[in-house]
């Protein structure tokens, strides 16, 4: 029986962690190499960067952090934002990370998907998905819409096709982030989380809303998620990530205890 | 020197890195005549099987495993590198290298744990519980988890070549175990401190399967 996977996300900007992360035991972090050091020894199930770098520039230290991260730790990892091209996945890929996340770059052209899928494998390749909950329409029947630049934009994609259509063109897991939820703390949408996971037939990934251990379990049995993305969770110190196992493990959910 | 087997199939550096982090020095290499000279050899590989044979067959590599094997020379498979050592894979219905007998089945589409549908592929962490006590895999807790990321599995004809049993809605062989032969299904370079482990334990393994 799989376990389920508790994932730490980390956002990098120009190479740095945009806010340090602040380890339970006050070991305060801005490098992202040794950022993601401290939660592979924590027993985190694999790594999540997002990369918010806007310049060409910024990208060549990205690329850097992810070889050296690669050199670092030895469980999976993925690397997403701004990820428009083939190229750009391959630099990526090429450099260490396991899988690549693609977000708008694949409402732009879902066809990077499908190209991602066939040059690299299904499995390396992650959609993103940024969802607001919308009344339900004609255009958006599952009541959940894809939103683009952090929110601000709506695009009039119905969030329940988006998923399955991204699986059939060959996506390998799906990272669904519930902006409503996110940075509330007060948990993961799980309405959304049980929609999606229970209509695609590839991994989700939870994310956004993540304030207690409570709220991993709940995403875990009645969202139906395969893993549960946290970050001031676990950034600030609140929890280690083996509080957040032992206590879904006390709770009957499958998690890895050895590492 | 170890040799890591270059046919194409997907990112092979991982292993190397693994490999650099343990302070073993290796090479990625695809020339027949570098792999006769390794001391042992490392078979990974992430794709699909029917390519997979396509390539080894067009660089010479396949007969070149054969000889590996039969030379007595240590060598781990590592996901679709386990997979084409047997007769026949159901991916892409490949004739494969015959090194072990026996097959390579796809995960039924219809496997399900307790009541609700598994994905496929199979992927993430799962446990491994192993038989014997083969050198290769000493220091492993029972229990132990490690990271896997495929449809199809292993089924040798004999089943005590099963060095290593994992569960997916069915029991299936994680692990085989022939003579200088190991072979991994699941990822050892991405499997943590355990996985390195299996990686260091093999570089240190002559090749025998009891000690």
């Amino acid at each position: 029986m799989l376990s389920k996977r508790i994932i730490p996300c980390l956002d990098v900007r120009d190479g740095k962690l945009t806010k340090g992360v602040r380890f339970k035991g006050n070991i305060d972090i801005g490098d992202p190499v040794e950022a993601a050091k401290t939660y592979y020894e924590q027993g985190a199930d694999e790594i999540v960067f997002y990369d918010i770098t806007a310049s060409a520039e910024g990208r060549g230290i990205m690329i850097d952090v992810v070889r050296r991260v690669a050199e670092t730790i030895f469980i999976p990892f993925s690397v997403g934002g701004g990820i428009r091209t083939v190229e750009q996945m391959r630099a990526v890929i090429l450099a260490g990370a396991e899988k690549v996340s693609v977000n708008s770059g694949a409402i732009e052209n879902p066809r990077i998907i499908s190209e991602g899928a066939k040059a690299f494998g299904s499995q390396c390749i992650v959609l993103g998905m940024d969802v607001k909950k919308v009344d339900r329409s004609a255009k958006t029947p599952s009541g959940y819409e894809i939103v683009i630049q952090g929110g601000r934009k709506y695009t009039g994609i119905d969030a329940l096709r988006w998923a399955i259509e991204a699986e059939s063109l060959g996506a390998g897991e799906i990272c669904l982030n519930s902006i409503d939820a996110d940075g509330t703390l007060d948990g993961y949408e799980l309405e959304l989380t049980h929609l999606v996971s229970t209509n695609v037939r590839i991994p989700v990934i939870a994310s956004g809303g993540a304030g207690k251990a409570e709220h991993l379990f709940d995403v875990l049995t009645r969202g139906v998620a395969d893993a549960a993305l946290i970050a001031s969770i676990v950034h600030y110190g609140t929890y280690a990530i083996r509080d957040l196992k032992e206590y879904l493990s006390g709770r009957g959910v499958k998690v890895r205890r050895q590492w | 020197m170890i040799s890591i087997i270059d046919y194409h199939a997907g990112n092979l550096t991982s292993v190397a890195r693994a490999l650099q982090y343990l302070g073993e020095p290796c090479e990625i290499t695809g020339d027949p005549r570098k792999l006769q000279k390794a001391e042992r050899i490392i078979f990974p590989g992430v794709g699909a099987a029917g390519e997979a044979m396509e390539n080894l067959r067009a660089a010479g590599l396949d007969a070149c495993i054969r000889g590996a094997f039969q030379a007595g020379k240590p060598i781990l498979g590592i996901c679709l590198g386990t997979q084409v050592i047997f007769d026949y894979s159901e991916e892409n219905e490949a004739a494969c290298l015959g090194v072990v007998p026996g097959q390579v089945r796809r995960f039924p589409r219809d496997l399900k744990e307790n009541g609700r549908p598994l994905k496929i592929p199979h992927m993430g962490w799962n446990r491994v519980d192993f038989v014997g006590d083969h050198p290769v895999f000493k220091g492993i807790p029972q229990g132990a988890e490690f990271y896997f990321v495929h449809s199809y599995y292993p089924f040798p004809d004999d089943e005590r070549r099963v060095a290593g049993w994992s569960e997916y809605g069915i029991r299936f062989c994680a692990v085989v175990a022939d003579r200088n032969m190991v072979a991994v299904q699941f990822h050892a370079e991405k499997s943590g401190r355990f996985g390195l482990q299996i990686l260091k334990n093999f570089c240190k393994w002559e090749g025998r399967d009891a000690q």
